[in-house]
């Protein structure tokens, strides 16, 4: 086990990576992808934690968090897919149609 | 010392793949380099001797959800928008917005070390969560039972979500 700053800091290089994608990208499949990552560098934490207390809830957690992850994307996508349908378009700039 | 070559390893193979799926033009190759970070990570859960979440990342993310992506990003015609510009304008804000969160994380975790009581605290012994799978399920059927019974409405509802807005709208007669 290293220090557990290593797996701090690691986490929230992947947090950081994943909010740069989110704001910056078009493509809005990336975007979902990039929220994945974000969940998926809150887990390393909540594991991390739970080996330095030796707490199984953390990874209890961390299962539901993968579990959230699943039905975010299957939502998110489905979303994507029913706008393709409609204005053929997957960049996020152009889904303006709620903008006044 | 081997720990640490492990960590360093699947930590820099991590940081490494997931900044190139933010860049890439191609959205399979984004997804492909995301699939590279997951496993990684997965590598980083077997280090914490995390061996359940180590094999529920590998089934659920890089088998599941990934070729779930794989699929849409093959139906929806992309080859348009590969020749367009792939980032929005808002790059320095994200820049800005990506400096001030490290700030704030950095000078919490150092100001942390100076409370009472706090600081980092040493490892529990190796073998407290040993063996992983039984002590994970002692918990998620005990403690967290009811968690768990909400996440399974949770998939539901999400499952039908998807297929209602997903499927061809049909004008009724």
């Amino acid at each position: 086990m290293m220090p557990i700053g290593h797996y701090l800091f690691l986490s929230l290089a992947l947090f950081l990576i994943g909010t740069i994608g989110v704001i910056t990208r078009r493509n809005v499949i990336i975007v979902l992808m990039s929220i994945e990552l974000i969940l998926n560098a809150v887990n390393i934490n909540l594991v991390a934690f739970s080996r330095i207390f030796g707490d199984v809830a953390g990874q209890v957690f961390a299962l539901f968090i993968i579990a959230d992850a699943a039905a975010e994307a299957a939502v998110g996508l489905g979303i994507i897919i029913a706008f393709f349908r409609n204005r053929e378009t997957i960049l996020a700039d152009e889904m303006d149609l709620l903008k006044w | 010392m081997l720990d640490s070559i492990i960590f360093y390893f699947f930590a820099s193979v991590a940081i490494l793949s997931a900044a190139l799926m933010v860049t890439r033009r191609n959205a399979i190759h984004s997804a492909i380099f995301l699939i590279t970070t997951l496993l990684a990570t997965a590598g980083i859960f077997l280090q914490l001797r995390a061996e359940f979440i180590f094999i529920a990342q590998i089934i659920l993310y890089v088998g599941g959800i990934m070729v779930l992506f794989v699929f849409v990003i093959m139906l929806v015609r992309l080859d348009v928008a590969l020749h367009q510009i792939q980032f929005a304008k808002q790059k320095w804000v994200s820049l800005i917005v990506a400096l001030v969160l490290f700030m704030q994380v950095t000078v919490m975790l150092w100001a942390s070390r100076r409370l009472p009581g706090a600081g980092l605290p040493e490892a529990a012994p190796v073998d407290k969560l040993q063996p992983n799978s039984e002590a994970l399920a002692h918990s998620l059927f005990g403690a967290y039972l009811l968690p768990f019974e909400i996440a399974s409405v949770l998939l539901l509802v999400a499952m039908v979500g998807a297929v209602v807005m997903a499927k061809k709208r049909t004008e009724p007669k």
